[in-house]
């Protein structure tokens, strides 16, 4: 008897208009700290004028580009965009769903009502892209007004930006789950500051000696960059299609993770 | 396999229910019934798997054995439709911290997919009833133990369940905020809304429960209304004696042929038996001079310390 | 009671740590700081237009630079979440000041504190910057003082700012309008001097800009003639917030 229960037990599948109404829990709340939304968008415009600015003018045009030398912060817009959509990624789910998933225990409440495990996943991640969507696309339109967007395909910028925000959301949902305490964040912190510094967002990847390009290689946020520069800057190559398979599969190991120890954790 | 479906009129419906973490058997194989429009109990100390039980109702943990159907569904195959019409009054609040006290039940109403007109008029309907409506814009932070229990009780009624959960609704309340509580779940009842409800409370169980089951160490001990396990398993009056400590008096064979059973407690001697009062004088004629007697009614805690040996609150 | 504490106790603990953890901040940031922009972006600047900024190499500019803004960063996590938990959400300052304690002791006591944990950050960033080799003058150790300094003259009005607050609401917009910007754009990474008119002038009123250039005068050994207002202008705030501060806390904790 037992091991016929336990084989018929098995996760309710996700469904988009229960996890909406997550979502649409998430609009309540923000439309009374829309300010806190708002100032979300400034940090990395004052990364993008400090660094592309700033420091743009000690650098010069010494980045070239498809053979031809192109302004720093050309170069280093798209790096700033594909930072910010992880950094927005990782505080929303990380830490904001680490938060209600073990102090204010939402979802404990959330799941005696028609809503399952896969609903909240799906609910939380698709709030935390909507979030990057929208300094994604102000984003571009600074690029814009600034002058550093080189190229019509920049129009698949936005979407790029929401893949990265996906798998970055998925990752750090799957990280909340291993979080015991706020201590353990630090942890999560010596991972962040290394992928922004570290991801060819300041330079390019050629400037490291060779073993250590293969480490950044590994870097999802380095995929995320090369994706969103080579859109911005119209440097269309072969190797999108190794960045955007990278994130794809990255994005689905989290899911997944995420989905299997949500279930064990909620669901006793 | 597809499970078959379980026939049978009651609302919920176990037999041989079991739940397990790993080693630890929380629910043992327990058998109970609870019909529409009753309010059912389950009685026993922290740790007896009532918890369990009721989350496993609550279709938020999966049966580790045996049968079990809710509004005639199975829990495994069909949590959203279950849980579309069951209230739950978890034992900790869980309420939103982040939203105010009206947002916590809009946005509630809400994940049961609820047209927000009709969630806006729930709102201030549950508001009134659980008397809070001159909260209703507050944070949720600063209420005090009572009235968060409340406006739980208010989230979980906001799909106007046929059942309601509720699991342990007054521990930690003062006396003041559980008789509050134990009037708007008296109420309910009137309205005919099935009610299942944990406590380690006996006096919640007599005041709230047409029946009850008594759980000891993950099984069933005893079924029946409050009433009739009293009669069955006690006596009509006990009498409490209190000895003083420092000096406490050999009463080896006292208490022969004047009570039907006695059990020594660490700190008071009870004495199950029809007549209380005749007890006492007969005891004082045998030169027995307790610092106080005390001659009451049986309880339910009486009924859980014969089926156990044990008090219900440690 | 207990649950309304420890949820909001978390609640300060969740905010410290999204700015970015303490300990991290002291040791490792500044290490990838210096490693990344200063080294990485070093090399493309010296092989770009100007090659040298304001006549040393990119990392001997940028690390004196973030060493000051690194311990602003430091004074304002010190002084915003946990005072507010100490004053208004754990009631530390109400059971302190039940003893023989008064609010002065309190207030000296924070601002010792706020100086330790700046003395610690500051040693232990200048110990990185003698690993990345960027100390190039006699009086460089000075800059460790500076940077203190600079800590206090940022912490110690804050401090009196936070004792007037009931909510944590206000920190976050000090983070992200007053601080980060500073971080950023008040004279770490590239010279002031490169801002707008209206920007730079701004700059200069802000201890940061003063930090900054004490500090990297110091370690590269080319002191400036404004050194001397640079250092006044930093006693200055330190000592207006200190006092500022006791009567903010006196106004608060006394009622």
């Amino acid at each position: 008897m037992i091991a016929t229960l336990s084989a018929r037990r098995r996760a309710q599948p996700p469904a988009i208009d229960r996890a909406a109404h997550l979502v649409e829990r998430n609009t309540i709340l923000y439309r009374r700290n829309w300010l806190l939304i708002v100032s979300g968008f400034l940090e990395p415009l004052l990364y993008l004028l400090a660094i592309g600015f700033g420091v743009g003018a000690l650098v010069g045009s010494s980045i070239v580009l498809n053979g031809r030398p192109i302004p720093y912060a050309v170069f280093v817009a798209p790096a700033m965009m594909a930072s910010s959509a992880m950094n927005g990624a990782i505080y929303e789910t990380a830490f904001n769903f680490f938060f209600k998933l073990k102090y204010v225990k939402l979802y404990d409440a959330v799941l005696a009502t028609p809503l399952g495990v896969a609903d909240v996943a799906l609910g939380e991640i698709a709030w935390a892209l909507f979030r990057g969507t929208l300094y994604a696309a102000g984003f571009i339109i600074v690029m814009v007004a600034l002058g550093l967007v080189r190229s019509w395909w920049s129009l698949l910028a936005v979407p790029a930006a929401m893949l990265l925000g996906f798998t970055f959301a998925a990752v750090g949902t799957a990280a909340a789950t291993f979080v015991r305490n706020w201590q353990d964040f630090d942890l999560v912190l010596i991972v962040m500051i290394p992928l922004f510094l570290f991801s060819a967002t300041f330079y390019p990847i050629t400037l490291y000696p060779g073993p250590l390009q293969a480490v950044v290689q590994l870097s999802p946020l380095y995929h995320g960059v090369n994706l969103l520069r080579s859109l911005t800057t119209g440097s269309i190559g072969p190797s999108l299609v190794f960045d955007l398979v990278y994130l794809v599969l990255l994005g689905a190991a989290g899911l997944a993770v995420a989905a299997t120890r949500l279930e064990r954790m909620l669901l006793k | 396999m597809a499970a078959p479906p379980i026939r049978s009129n009651a609302l919920i419906h176990a037999r041989g229910l079991s739940k397990r973490f790993d080693k630890l058997l929380a629910v043992d194989a327990i058998d109970f019934d609870v019909e529409r429009g009753e309010a059912f109990g389950f009685l026993g100390p922290n740790g007896a798997g009532k918890t369990s039980t009721m989350r496993m109702i609550g279709c938020v943990s999966a049966p580790s054995g045996g049968e079990l159907s809710v509004l005639g569904m199975n829990p495994i195959t069909d949590g959203p439709r279950i849980r579309a019409r069951l209230g739950v009054v978890p034992q900790a609040d869980t309420l939103d911290m982040e939203l105010r006290v009206e947002e916590n039940l809009f946005t509630y109403a809400r994940y049961f997919d609820m047209p927000r007109d009709l969630a806006r008029r729930r709102t201030r309907e549950l508001l009134e009833f659980v008397q809070l409506s001159d909260r209703a814009k507050d944070e949720v932070e600063p209420l005090s133990g009572g009235m968060k229990r409340r406006l739980t009780i208010a989230r979980a009624l906001v799909n106007e369940p046929e059942l309601l959960l509720l699991d342990e609704p007054t521990t930690g309340l003062d006396p003041q905020a559980r008789h509050l509580v134990w009037d708007r779940l008296y109420r309910l009842k009137q309205r005919g809304v099935t009610i299942v409800l944990t406590t380690h409370y006996m006096d919640e169980a007599e005041q709230l429960c047409d029946r009850l089951v008594v759980m000891d160490k993950a099984k069933i001990v005893a079924s029946g209304s409050p009433r009739k396990l009293i009669d069955q398993y006690s006596t009509r009056e006990v009498l409490e004696l209190r000895f003083s400590i420092d000096a406490p008096p050999s009463l080896d064979g006292k208490f022969e042929g004047l009570a039907d059973r006695v059990e020594v407690l660490p700190d008071r001697v009870l004495l199950y038996t029809q007549d209380g009062e005749a007890a006492a004088a007969a005891l004082h004629g045998r030169g027995v001079q307790p610092e106080s007697t005390l001659v009451r009614r049986s309880t339910l805690e009486d009924v859980f310390l014969r089926l156990t040996g044990r008090s219900l609150i440690e | 009671m207990t649950g309304a504490l420890r949820f909001l106790e978390h609640h300060a603990v969740l905010y410290r740590r999204t700015w970015k953890g303490t300990i991290f901040v002291s040791f490792v940031s500044p290490l990838l700081f210096l490693a990344a922009m200063g080294l990485g972006l070093g090399s493309l600047i010296s092989s770009g237009p100007v090659r040298t900024v304001d006549g040393v190499s990119y990392l001997a500019f940028l690390a004196p630079g973030l060493l000051a803004a690194t311990t602003m960063q430091t004074a304002y996590v010190e002084t915003t979440y946990p005072i507010i938990a100490k004053i208004q959400w754990l009631r530390t300052y109400d059971g302190m000041l039940a003893t023989p304690l008064t609010i002065g002791n309190v207030v000296a006591g924070e601002i010792s504190w706020l100086a330790f944990r700046l003395t610690m950050v500051a040693t232990i960033f200048f110990l990185v910057m003698i690993l990345f080799g960027t100390i190039h003058a006699a009086l460089a150790p000075l800059a460790i003082l500076v940077a203190i300094l600079t800590g206090l003259a940022f912490g110690a009005p804050i401090l009196a700012f936070t004792a007037t607050q009931r909510t944590d609401n206000a920190f976050s917009v000090i983070g992200r309008f007053i601080i980060t910007p500073l971080f950023l754009l008040g004279g770490a990474f590239f010279p002031i001097h490169q801002l707008p008119q209206l920007l730079q002038g701004i700059a200069w009123l802000t201890p940061l800009a003063h930090g900054v250039a004490l500090a990297r005068g110091l370690t590269t050994g080319r002191i400036t003639s404004s050194a001397g207002v640079d250092a006044l202008v930093l006693l200055a705030y330190a000592t207006l917030g200190i006092i500022a501060a006791n009567i903010t806390m006196r106004r608060r904790l006394s009622k």
